[in-house]
């Protein structure tokens, strides 16, 4: 694909350029507003791109937008399901909106509520769901016919660490069982870490860099090495090819070092008596701040997903 | 095919909505009771209009005036569709978007239709008295004029942003349309200067053409109300399909 959207002046998508291959796992990062929603909605047929084009399983988004939507399933990041509709009478809706025969639809639906864990809660109306079973439910929802390429956008944004872990859990499920490429936002690290094959940074409208998630922190420059210890010895440390940095502060000396799993040994070997150590790896973070100089704000996720809930609850 | 079903389903949602949702149902149903009932009998004791009992004469009015708030505020409320974005879900399904007009059209003229309902047995049973021969045109009437005015409501609905314009709604369009129709007086009895104006509402075509059926009084003929709600409900229908067309998230 290669879009372009512009709102007036403002250039929101700035001729992206992607391929995403069959049975994928494929994530777009970036923070909030970097145009990650748009790109969704116009590969979904939902925002008509201002230029360029763009081949949903092998459909133009531009001229065959029904064939588009017959074959993708999407999970909106705001609750789309009707509230007071039960979890099962969603579903039933879907399924006849997607033109799903009867029987097929019936256990298709009881499979999918299987899988969520939400079957004994299926006749509940769905205001009575958690942040996270509705999540589910929509989940069940967008995979509901079968579709061959499913987009999330921003599964997990505003649920709790449980929760969030619970999707990832059903995402990668689904993922096996069901044989389908995803497509997922997520201005979450370790979320685009845990889920994708490979990962997307968008930054302002444009893919900074797109690589494995493992590649990507391996470009960072190795993992990070933090030892406790009073007198180091550093020019040897120095001298090992694979140390790329070294900082020594007040007996703490912080090393970058390529693959310091397998290195370890030998850093001990050299550096002298250690009092403790501390290792971690380069997360994706770590990568977006490297390509763009900035931090990804995890915090002040868009609109507030339980604000959301309450207004229209108010407002029913 | 398929857009059949999906006509269904959108049918189906907005039927499930409106057996949810009993409070909407009493307080429309209720409102024009109170009219018909308090109004009616109040003002009738003392009113006659041409022969026939004030509570009697506006029977066919107080019908339209439920059916006119329940289609315009049924079709107002797809804003609400967009609020809780149920709406994304179903315009990226794979349905013309005429077939989801035509589905919330189905929805809202069924629950207009059981108001009526409801109306014309309360009717009965308030001793109103009216042609029972008359009561399947009545409802081939109430049908077309929900139609018309479910397709205003959706119209004005798809192109609201947010539901703050709600109480505008009410003033700027419900209350003229109710009280230029002849709903409660004969409308030949308002300044002249007024004419235009109930000549060009649709609903004063369904009240005539209900009084004519139901009370064989009425001052156009029943064809000429008929035509004009069956033009007046395919011009919103054209008009709410390409409003929805052109609808965005």
């Amino acid at each position: 694909m290669n879009l372009s959207k512009r709102y007036d002046k403002l250039v929101a998508i700035d001729s992206l350029n992607l391929e995403i291959k069959e049975g994928e796992v494929f994530g777009l990062l970036g923070p909030n507003g970097a145009g990650k929603t748009t790109v969704i909605h116009m590969l979904a047929t939902l925002l008509k791109p201002s230029s360029g084009s763009s081949f949903v399983n092998g459909f133009d988004v531009r001229k065959q937008s029904g064939d588009v939507r017959r074959s993708i399933g999407i999970v909106f990041q705001e609750p789309s399901s009707d509230d007071i509709l039960t979890g099962y009478e969603n579903l039933r809706l879907h399924a006849m909106m997607y033109g799903v025969p009867g029987d097929l639809a019936k256990k298709r639906m009881d499979e999918l509520l299987d899988i969520v864990d939400l079957t004994d809660r299926k006749d509940d109306l769905v205001k009575k769901y958690s942040g996270g079973m509705r999540r589910r439910l929509e989940l069940a929802r967008g995979l509901l016919h079968r579709p061959k390429i499913l987009f999330l956008d921003e599964p997990t944004l505003g649920l709790d660490p449980q929760s969030r872990e619970h999707i990832w859990r059903y995402i990668t499920k689904m993922v096996k069982e069901e044989n389908i490429t995803v497509i997922l936002t997520t201005h979450y690290m370790e979320e685009a870490d845990m889920l994708c094959d490979r990962v997307g940074i968008i930054d302002r409208g444009k893919i900074v860099v797109l690589d494995s998630p493992s590649k990507l922190k391996k470009v960072v420059g190795g993992d990070l090495v933090r030892l406790r210890i009073s007198k180091p010895n550093l020019k040897k440390v120095r001298k090992l090819d694979f140390v790329k940095n070294v900082n020594f502060d007040d007996s703490m000396v912080t090393l970058k070092v390529m693959d310091a799993n397998i290195h370890l040994q030998e850093i001990l070997n050299v550096i002298g008596l250690v009092e403790s150590i501390e290792m971690r790896s380069p997360t994706l973070n770590d990568v977006f701040l490297h390509y763009t100089g900035r931090q990804i704000r995890e915090e002040a996720p868009e609109g507030g997903f339980y604000e959301r809930v309450a207004t229209h609850r108010a407002g029913r | 095919m398929s857009e059949l079903t999906g006509l269904l389903a959108i049918w189906y949602r907005e039927f499930k909505v409106f057996t949810r949702e009993k409070s909407r149902v009493v307080s429309s149903v209720l409102n024009p009771l109170l009219f018909l009932i308090i109004f009616g009998a109040g003002l009738g004791s003392s009113v006659n209009i041409e022969g026939i009992s004030y509570q009697r004469f506006i029977y066919p009015g107080i019908i339209s005036m439920a059916l006119l708030f329940t289609s315009i505020y049924y079709g107002v409320y797809i804003v609400w569709d967009k609020m809780i974005d149920f709406l994304k879900e179903v315009l990226v399904a794979p349905l013309s978007r005429t077939t989801i007009f035509l589905g919330k059209v189905l929805g809202g003229v069924t629950d207009a239709m059981i108001q009526g309902t409801l109306l014309i047995g309360i009717g009965f049973f308030l001793n109103i008295n009216f042609n029972l021969w008359g009561l399947p045109l009545a409802f081939l009437i109430m049908t077309i004029t929900a139609a018309g005015f479910v397709g205003v409501g959706l119209l004005v609905g798809s192109l609201m942003e947010r539901p703050e314009g709600f109480q505008l709604i009410g003033s700027f369009l419900l209350f003229p349309l109710f009280l230029l129709s002849g709903a409660l007086f004969p409308i030949d009895d308002l300044p002249a200067w007024l004419a235009p104006f109930t000549y060009a509402d649709p609903l004063t075509y369904c009240v005539d053409g209900l009084r004519i059926v139901l009370l064989d009084a009425g001052q156009f003929s029943l064809v000429f109300d008929l035509t004009v709600l069956t033009l007046f409900a395919i011009g919103t229908t054209i008009l709410g399909t390409l409003s929805f067309r052109r609808m965005k998230l």
